[in-house]
């Protein structure tokens, strides 16, 4: 099975770290990324995305399947696979000894660049990524944010055409996770395909073309953000609580025949129903729900954290 | 570009780097390097032979009395051996350790188009010019500190060209093995623990003719690679003072830098792929 558009290509990936007991990072993982697209894997801390990442970048070696990056398998061949790989790591891994501006040209140069066309890349980059005024800047003295472009920047200086970010938002302030954000997306004008993990939903939300929900190192569902959304059938949430929780189950069954509801669930104080997003839909939910006590109502339209809590039960987050 | 040219290039990104960097560190570097053998001749080959005309508490008595060859001349060679091999150490391992510690530079490092085993030969081969460099260093500092002159005489230069780069090469060796076995934490602890060990038995301050008279000492000595570059310095510079056989030198000096090579890449590549 493989895919001819696909640049990223992992088949029956598996990686248990030795211990007592081992510890299965990965249990079998396949997927597919298109050739320009933002892919994203979303899941918990500990659901086997970084290991994944590690496995694909060359920094980790899988106890079964392969990850072919470009066509090159990344086991046999990691000096060559790298030269189509771009990485930012989750921590800062930034030359603390040379600017922002040697780092973009060092990188150059180990990526086999003449110094001319080192110097070129280098300039285009910092305006790109807005940094020209901290191209004589060290490092330390960057905030997160910037340091965090700089490194995007730094990543893709050699043109790869495949870029790793590991949860490239983490420890950001929401304004520098928005600029990350638009970084991110300019890569696409650059034909560089993304590959990103983050237990953000909003930011798969976002930023994703497509993503993977994993969770114990698994796919669960893989599809793009609005179809994943649509898929727990219903555009809209309406939580209803009531006075008296236990009538819930009698009023579940009269909002189940209402037109544009898809489905009804018992929450702790109340119901929660899906319902297409229609004309009407709220008036017609409120009427059945009369004389059932109702004391508040919130809508909301789904998310990917309600997408994952029923594939999982469980909240993104625990 | 075929993969050779791509590796060589990104072999010498490399280089150009950490050139650049030192260039930039180059004062402190300098007073790294010549701090050690400078207070030592200080000490040893000018304070203390004034001291008291120098009978109790100068070994150059002691020293020059079978020999015919005074203090200094037995020293040239050993702080050589100890300038390359401390800069193996502050070159390779002190870095390595904060890397794999705290700032993790190296993670980067390792994404580069070349085998990581080339990465880490990277960090050998520059920390062996820089040992060359020190070794450099120590050679005016014996000539213008001791109150008593260096005789040193450079009969096979080939020879002597041969041991410094060995040397130089198995001290980066030694520092990349050190930094990669070595939990990040307690690399101050190597000091004690592995560093002023081998370089007061590795013949250094003394011949290793001279432990003749203790043999299990001198039998002993044998497993420490310092034991080889100060002989076969003392044998490429000061052969007036008794050594080693050359041949047993170089012999040596080989073995042990294709051991610790060995063990210090594969603590490398422990390090940097799980």
């Amino acid at each position: 099975m493989t895919d001819s558009s696909a640049i990223v290509e992992v088949r029956g990936l598996r990686k248990v770290y030795a211990g007592k007991p081992p510890v299965v990072a990965v249990a079998g993982i396949d997927l597919s990324v298109r050739d320009g697209e933002i892919y994203g894997l979303l899941g918990p801390n500990g659901a086997g995305k970084t290991t994944t990442i590690s496995i694909a970048t060359t920094r980790a070696i899988p106890s079964a399947g392969t990850v072919r990056i470009a066509g090159v398998d990344v086991v046999r061949s990691p000096a060559l696979a790298r030269r189509s790989i771009g990485v930012v790591p989750q921590y800062n891994t930034l030359d603390r000894s040379c600017t922002a501006e040697e780092n973009i040209q060092f990188h150059c140069l180990f990526f086999g660049m003449s110094r001319i066309d080192a110097r070129a890349r280098t300039a285009q980059l910092l305006d790109q990524f807005r940094l020209t005024d901290k191209a004589r800047a060290y490092p330390i003295s960057l905030s997160g944010g910037l340091a965090q472009r700089l490194q995007i920047a730094r990543a893709i200086a050699h043109r790869p055409r495949v870029l790793f970010l590991d949860e490239p938002s983490a420890g950001l302030d929401p304004q520098s996770r928005i600029a990350m954000w638009d970084g991110v997306r300019s890569l696409r004008a650059e034909g560089i395909t993304v590959m990103l993990t983050t237990h953000y939903m909003e930011e798969a939300d976002e930023l994703c073309d497509r993503l993977a929900i994993i969770d114990h190192g698994k796919i669960l569902v893989e599809d793009t953000p609005a179809a994943l959304k649509a898929s727990i059938g219903g555009e809209k949430i309406v939580d209803l609580k009531l006075s008296s929780p236990d009538n819930a189950g009698q009023l579940a069954a009269r909002l189940n025949a209402v037109e544009g509801v898809t489905g009804v669930e018992s929450t702790a104080d109340g119901v929660r129903v899906l319902a297409r997003s229609e004309d009407g839909i709220i008036e017609r939910i409120v009427n059945a729900s009369a004389g059932f006590g109702v004391r508040d109502l919130a809508t909301t339209e789904p998310t990917l954290e309600t997408v994952f809590i029923k594939m999982t039960g469980r909240d993104l987050r625990e | 570009m075929t993969w050779r040219v791509s590796y060589a290039r990104a072999f010498m990104g490399l280089m150009v780097r950490d050139l650049y960097v030192l260039r930039r560190e180059l004062w402190p570097f300098a007073v790294r390097v010549a701090m050690n053998p400078l207070l030592f001749l200080f000490v040893f080959t000018y304070i203390m032979p004034h001291m008291s005309g120098g009978a109790a508490l100068n070994p150059t008595a002691q020293m020059s009395g079978g020999t015919g060859v005074n203090f200094s001349t037995v020293l040239l060679p050993g702080l050589m051996a100890v300038a390359i091999m401390f800069s193996g150490i502050a070159a390779v391992a002190l870095p390595l350790a904060q890397e794999f510690g705290i700032t993790r530079e190296i993670d980067d490092r390792v994404m580069c188009p070349l085998p990581i085993a080339a990465v880490a030969i990277e960090k050998i081969v520059f920390s062996a010019l820089q040992s060359i460099v020190a070794a450099a260093i120590v050679f005016p500092l014996a000539y213008y500190v001791p109150s008593t002159p260096v005789h040193a005489h450079v009969s096979n230069w080939f020879f002597l060209a041969a041991v410094l780069i060995l040397a130089s090469l198995l001290a980066g060796a030694m520092g990349l093995t050190i930094g990669t076995a070595v939990n990040p934490k307690q690399i101050g602890l190597v000091f004690s623990v592995v560093v002023v060990p081998i370089t007061f038995l590795g013949c250094v301050y003394y011949p290793w003719a001279a432990l003749g008279t203790i043999p299990w000492l001198q039998t002993a000595v044998l497993l420490n690679p310092i034991v080889y570059m100060s002989e076969g310095l003392r044998a490429a510079l000061t052969p007036s003072l008794g050594h080693m056989n050359e041949a047993l030198v170089l012999g040596m000096l080989c073995l042990f830098l294709t051991l610790l090579t060995w063990l210090g890449l594969r603590g490398f590549r422990r390090r940097v792929v799980s």
